[in-house]
């Protein structure tokens, strides 16, 4: 890794010192991993999100089928008035049978195999949030006009879904806090290391009257560019993994899971890892290096 | 002017027995003064002390008129950029060049690079290295390497000079040359004070001398010869 090279007198050999062989490596890791990590929390974040917005004030009212189409029809009309009645529902309408064949064809196969199939009649329902319903009630009355239908509360669920999402991202942000705690501890001690390896030259360099910033800016500059060549490898492993994880999504997309949106912000974020790797680098050693010369007189 | 007073000075590594005791001197700006006693007498904890390697554990230190026990911290490397050093071993930098080992204390004075370029290269003519500007330390000879960590001690004129046994490494035909330069500089206003066991040198030069034996003050003035520099010492007389 000899790219990224500046032009700057070097009184420390910190490039031959055996920490430096692998802490562009080891960054280079953590960044890869704190980039899945902040790609991880972004899809989680947006997918609440959809969630949220799409599903939390509708409902599903099934009707299992009867014998024959005429009493079906029946059925849903009725149903239908009791629910356009209800002071919260804003808007029931039914979902079409190739619509529902859609739905069902991700778990039981080609929708032409299905046609005969004795499929439930769905009614899709939008219902406002601030008007209080008795779901109890409302099944009671269905069940009076059409018998065996049910009432899903997609908000139950949906509360399930949501929590573990949230779950997940705030999973997702210990580990992108881990991934930072050590990759603070590795400068740190690679950093330590090399104030024992070089501490004769450190001695020489402060018996001519190097200020301990002098010699700190050495260590700090060397890990900042330790970190930087380091992030970038680690974004560079990254993107083509993204490549093949929304690759894989799209694969389900359309069935499963909602669309996904990365803000530019989040993207940002992930684009900033080599550049924050760098910085926490720089910080960790220049701090590392002005505590221990402290010791000297 | 003072430039190193010393006053009721002791000096112990941890918890062992005292290394320098009841150590009191005064070094006048432009004195040069031999620095003698046997091994373990305390000669090279005596240039620590002068050059700020160590805090003595009694009595007080000042450097330049400035008292070490009470300058903060963060005002001490002006004070060691004001004293030239030239180690026991040299302790050159084998990863620098010649020319980069000499430039180092101006490069943490922070000179312009111009500047360095321009001083190291006459300094270096001036010890007769200028050919060898590239080579690392490990390539020189002992004379050499003697020549490059004076050049080092003096590149950014210091107003004092403490040398280690430079000459302990050389033959003395080489010592004598030392011994030459470090006059020059004394001519140029720089204090120096060089420890040493060479008593031949001592004798040929007729500096005064700071001899120390058992981490005392033992005896001053020059071995034979007219007495250069000004010191006055008031340390246990053994």
């Amino acid at each position: 890794m000899t790219f990224l090279s500046f032009n700057h007198h070097k009184d420390l050999p910190l490039d031959k010192d055996p920490g430096t062989r692998f802490l562009p490596w080891l960054i280079a890791f953590m960044v890869y991993l704190a980039a899945l990590a902040v790609i991880a929390t972004s899809i989680m974040q947006s997918i609440s999100a959809r969630w949220e917005m799409g599903v939390s004030d509708t409902l599903t009212v099934q009707i299992p089928p009867q014998k024959g189409m005429q009493q079906d029809q029946k059925q849903i009309e009725a149903s239908l008035e009791i629910l356009r009645a209800h002071p919260a529902v804003v808007l029931a309408a039914p979902v079409g049978k190739a619509r529902v064949l859609e739905l069902l064809e991700p778990w039981l196969g080609d929708a032409a195999s299905l046609s005969d199939m004795p499929l439930p009649h769905l009614i899709d329902v939008t219902v406002r949030q601030d008007v209080p319903m008795d779901g109890q009630a409302l099944i009671e009355q269905l069940n009076k006009v059409a018998p065996g239908a049910t009432l899903d509360d997609h908000r139950v669920w949906l509360d399930r879904l949501i929590q573990m999402s949230r779950t997940l991202e705030w999973g997702a942000y210990l580990v992108l806090g881990l991934i930072a705690t050590v990759s603070i501890g590795t400068v740190f001690f690679v950093t330590k290391t090399g104030l024992a390896i070089h501490h004769d030259v450190i001695e020489v360099l402060h018996l001519i009257g190097a200020q301990d910033s002098y010699i700190a800016r050495q260590f700090a500059e060397h890990a900042l560019y330790m970190g930087f060549r380091g992030g970038l490898l680690g974004l560079a492993v990254a993107g083509p993994t993204f490549g093949g994880f929304a690759y894989l999504y799209h694969q389900v997309d359309r069935a499963l899971l909602p669309q996904i949106d990365i803000t530019a912000l989040q993207w940002v974020a992930v684009l900033s890892l080599p550049f924050l790797s760098a910085l926490m680098g720089y910080l960790t050693a220049r701090s590392a290096v002005l505590n221990s010369l402290k010791k000297m007189i | 002017m003072v430039i190193v007073k010393l006053e009721n000075v002791g000096l112990r590594y941890g918890v062992g027995p005292e290394i320098l005791r009841d150590v009191s001197l005064t070094l006048e700006e432009g004195s040069f003064h031999f620095l003698t006693g046997p091994s373990g007498a305390g000669k090279s904890s005596l240039l620590k002390l002068m050059y700020l390697a160590n805090r003595p554990t009694r009595g007080l230190i000042s450097l330049f008129g400035s008292d070490i026990a009470t300058t903060d911290r963060t005002k001490l490397p002006a004070l060691r950029r004001e004293v030239g050093v030239v180690f026991q071993e040299f302790r050159l930098l084998d990863h620098l060049s010649t020319f980069d080992n000499v430039a180092l204390p101006m490069r943490v004075a922070n000179v312009h690079e111009k500047d360095i370029k321009k001083h190291v290269t006459e300094l270096l003519a001036w010890v007769g290295l200028k050919d060898h500007m590239g080579a690392r330390p490990t390539t020189l000879s002992g004379g050499q390497q003697q020549r490059v960590a004076l050049a080092r001690a003096v590149i950014t004129r210091p107003r004092l000079l403490l040398a280690d046994e430079p000459t302990g490494n050389v033959d003395d035909k080489l010592a004598v040359r030392l011994l030459h330069l470090l006059e020059e500089l004394n001519k140029l206003g720089t204090t120096i004070v060089m420890a040493t066991h060479n008593e031949g040198l001592v004798r040929q030069f007729g500096h005064p001398r700071i001899c120390i034996d058992g981490g005392r003050v033992e005896q001053m003035g020059p071995l034979r010869g007219p007495r250069r520099g000004n010191v006055r010492m008031e340390g246990k007389i053994s």
